[in-house]
């Protein structure tokens, strides 16, 4: 179990839009910003609240697979790029896939916990529509086992969770799942249309239950998904400033504008062994469950949850995984519109993976900025009301089939 | 020698053309299909592109690394079967990879006719001359050879073709439309001595290209060019009579336009005469007019523009050249005007044209909106019977087109080139992109003149 040795704040979040089809201003035979311009724009969206550069001790970046989708690498040091006071500090890149914004959360939590640092800028960022859908499978492929590659889908990771869902519709009933992950859409878009900055935002299609339950093709993708079911190519950036007290103080940050991070739970499974058990999320589970018990709280005590539905299903299962639901019961869950934001524990309240977007290594810092701005009352439109039994937000972010997971618990700070 | 093996060894003769680059692209596909499959592995599939020049002959190699390409973006996860046992091969950019190079490696480009003799099957797509088509046919195929052919013409009558080039029943209307890898629609046309066997193999091939197959009757102008040149003649009168109190650019304008917005028609009558070329609807009517006299199926206009250098056709890129109209961009901009031999723009007289037609039915109904419609039959109810409660210039000239048209389609049916009104129909909504078949009950069915 981790314990926080000392308190640590998140403030300052800033999301970039998250662009790609959906988005009206988008043209993928266009010239549209670069990775540097995302980067840039997220980061001083962040020093432009926390009183600038000078009151960073550390950067960090999240980011995937820079390195195919825009040929670069050595991430790190597009960093100070954002602003010359950042020149001559430490900052480090880290990789785990679509997890690898989680990662930076975790690495910049980490060195507030070893004192080593009292202001971190945590960022993510990903640029995919640099290339076309059926080529960007291959680089997100990636995110999974090499060696299975070749007997994977074309559509690598939607192949991975349509066997999820294929599975669990054997093993739980077709219908039900299928209508829960339609529900799953309906919630996204809805969200989304809530929040300026969502890829989804500007969706005005009526019938999204119907949308929801367009039947999987696969002669032309794959067998238990339909596109509805997915998560978008996006491009984005996300950045947050995470601080020790000592670090509020010195940006001059009230507490009422800052989210205390109450406990995390990080967990690596095998990339090379395949899901024991595929109607499950077990990895997400144990870190869902690592970051409750470092926060002392029950998965009861949660008021709103930033998940990662990479697809339908995969938000599905993680109602059972943080345990809101019993096994096989996660579908009845969502049907009965608890992940709703009228529900007991309103889920990606700006549209998650499926609504807001997916720029694979900005998505954990996303989530984090979405919880900071839902618990110190920053959401706009997309604004919840918590209850005061239940003040804590989770979020979860995966990367891979479910095998590098970072879990945190937040809460407004006091 | 079945389906697979016939296909082994193919040619396509004015391959380099619009039509012939979509045809080598399809055919080759389907030939590199064969080819993967497990009982093909050890055959070369070979198809002889043959066409006058070796720079057109490059503009098709660059065409086809392009289509095929994007063809295979889009079936990878059949080709990810067909490719399975190639362990080398595990990402789509590496399946894609191969697939354009085994495509390319069987299409072999060539200015020489001779080399389709040794093909088993030719498609033919040179212009539309009847001279043309037998000298290349009697350097490749007819008595001694072993050639299937199938014609692209899209209104030569097949069995002149088989008795003129002396090839015996082994031939067969393949009529394709523009762009043929884009377009659903094969009108099939068998001759008098068409081979059965032909006949199957040609339906097999459509099928397997997914295409929509309409039968046409061996009558000259078949049924698309039937529909379209009358259609066009139709439009060509109307303008001429119109021109009789206005200028002739504005009459132009107004028929187009009628044609297009007040039949919900993707575009107006004079824009489709352009994008077939001026030229090409010349050569059709040439073959048609004396094949069936007395149907007045010729056009002085057309003739006179041609003579003044007036040509449409598209440009290598896909883009408009300027025919009855000019264009900017994909934009009408102009009308040319055969006496001041110019395009006059459509500023200059557009406002009063319009004024003098009239307004749209309210709502009005664009024909990407109707064919959209989830209750397309009842939007277009609607739409045309306002238009029959009208009395303005353009209701008055939409009706007679109309009626025109159906008048038209009823006469191919009665003239026995299509079996019934719904091949007509299915031609015009199929390969036409009508939002309706010209046979309907939103027109009346009287004779205009």
């Amino acid at each position: 179990m981790i314990t926080l040795r000392r308190k640590v704040y998140m403030t300052a979040g800033f999301n970039t839009v998250s662009m790609g089809s959906g988005r009206k201003e988008f043209h993928p035979k266009k010239p549209r910003p670069g990775l540097e311009d995302y980067i840039k724009e997220a980061g001083k969206g962040t020093l432009s609240k926390i009183g600038g550069a000078r009151n960073v001790d550390e950067g960090v970046i999240g980011n995937f697979m820079a390195a195919r989708f825009n040929n670069q690498g050595n991430l790190a040091a597009l960093i100070p790029s954002i602003d010359e006071g950042l020149k001559w500090k430490p900052c480090t890149r880290v990789e785990g896939a679509c997890c690898s914004g989680g990662l930076a959360l975790a690495s910049g939590i980490k060195s507030i916990l070893a004192e080593t640092a009292e202001v971190v800028l945590a960022l993510g960022v990903e640029v995919q529509n640099t290339v076309k859908a059926v080529y960007g499978a291959d680089i997100l492929s990636t995110a999974g086992w090499r060696k299975d590659r070749k007997a994977g889908h074309a559509h690598y990771f939607p192949g991975k969770f349509s066997d999820r869902a294929g599975a669990y519709y054997a093993k739980h009933g077709r219908d039900k799942t299928r209508s829960a992950m339609a529900r799953w859409y309906r919630n996204a878009i809805e969200n989304a249309r809530l929040c300026p900055t969502a890829q989804e935002h500007q969706n005005n299609q009526k019938d999204l239950d119907a949308m929801g339950m367009t039947e999987p093709n696969p002669r032309s993708f794959v067998e238990h998904l339909s596109v509805y079911d997915c998560s978008k190519v996006s491009d984005g950036a996300s950045a947050i400033a995470i601080m020790s007290e000592e670090g509020l103080k010195r940006a001059g940050i009230a507490k009422s504008d800052a989210v205390e991070v109450v406990g995390f739970g990080q967990v690596e499974a095998d990339l090379t062994v395949p899901p024991e058990d595929p109607t499950r999320l077990e990895t997400t589970a144990r870190a869902v469950e690592a970051a409750l018990r470092s926060a002392g709280i029950r998965a009861s005590d949660l008021g709103t949850v930033e998940t990662h539905d990479c697809f339908t299903i995969a938000g599905v299962l993680a109602t059972e995984a943080i345990g809101l639901a019993k096994p096989g019961e996660g579908p009845d869950f969502v049907l009965a519109g608890e992940t709703s934001r009228a529900g007991k524990v309103p889920f990606n309240t700006t549209g998650g993976l499926v609504g807001w977007g997916h720029p694979t290594g900005a998505t954990g810092v996303h989530q984090a900025v979405t919880l900071w701005e839902q618990l110190t009352g920053k959401a706009g439109s997309a604004q919840i009301k918590l209850s005061p039994e239940r003040p804590y937000g989770l979020s979860i972010n995966m990367g891979g089939d479910d095998k590098t997971v970072v879990a945190i618990v937040y809460r407004k700070a006091a | 020698m079945e389906y697979s093996e016939r296909l082994e060894n193919t040619a396509v003769l004015g391959a380099a053309g619009k039509m012939g680059s979509g045809i080598v692209s399809l055919v080759s596909q389907e030939m590199a299909d064969l080819s993967l499959k497990p009982e093909n592995r050890s055959k070369t599939f070979v198809l002889h592109a043959v066409d006058i020049s070796h720079q057109a002959l490059s503009g098709l190699v660059k065409y086809l690394r392009e289509q095929v390409r994007k063809s295979a973006e889009k079936k990878i996860v059949s080709l990810r079967s067909a490719y399975a046992d190639r362990e080398d091969l595990v990402d789509n950019g590496e399946i894609i990879d191969a697939y354009v190079s085994r495509v390319l490696d069987i299409v072999r480009p060539t200015t020489l006719v001779a080399a389709a003799a040794e093909a088993h099957v030719i498609f033919e797509a040179a212009p539309e001359s009847l001279d043309l088509k037998l000298k290349l046919f009697a350097g490749c195929a007819g008595v001694g050879s072993k050639a299937w052919v199938f014609t692209n013409t899209s209104s030569i009558p097949i069995h002149e073709i088989d008795e003129k080039a002396f090839l015996g029943g082994k031939i067969m209307g393949f009529h394709f439309y523009n762009p043929p890898a884009v377009q659903k629609l094969v009108e099939l046309i068998r001759g008098k001595a068409t081979l059965p066997e032909v006949a199957k193999f040609a339906e097999t091939l459509a099928k397997s290209l997914r295409k929509t197959v309409v039968p046409s009757n061996d009558v000259a102008g078949f049924i698309g060019n039937g529909h379209f040149m009358r259609d066009m003649l139709h439009g060509i009168s109307e303008a001429e009579r119109l021109a009789k109190d206005m200028p002739f650019t504005g009459a132009v304008y107004s028929v187009n336009k009628v044609s297009q917005d007040f039949l919900v028609r993707p575009m107006g009558i004079f824009q489709l005469v352009d994008y077939v070329g001026l030229d090409v609807c010349q050569c059709i009517l040439d073959v048609m007019d004396p094949r069936l006299p007395g149907k007045g199926l010729k056009s002085a206009l057309i003739d006179r523009l041609l003579g003044q250098g007036v040509k449409g056709g598209q440009n290598h890129d896909g883009s408009q050249k300027d025919g009855f109209l000019k264009y900017e961009g994909n934009k009408i901009a102009g009308v040319w005007d055969p006496e001041g031999k110019r395009y006059v723009p459509l500023s200059e007289f557009q406002a009063e044209c319009d004024k003098k037609l009239g307004p749209l039915p309210e709502p009005a109904l664009p024909w990407k909106a109707a064919v959209k419609h989830p209750s397309k039959d009842k939007a277009l109810a609607d739409f045309f019977g306002k238009l029959d409660g009208m009395n303005t210039l353009a209701a008055d000239l939409a009706k007679r087109y109309g009626s025109r048209s159906k008048e038209i389609g009823l006469g191919l049916v009665s003239d026995g080139v299509a079996a019934s009104a719904s091949d007509v129909n299915k031609v015009l909504l199929t390969g036409f992109f009508h939002a309706y078949g010209p046979v309907n009950e939103y027109f009346k069915e009287k004779v205009v003149r």
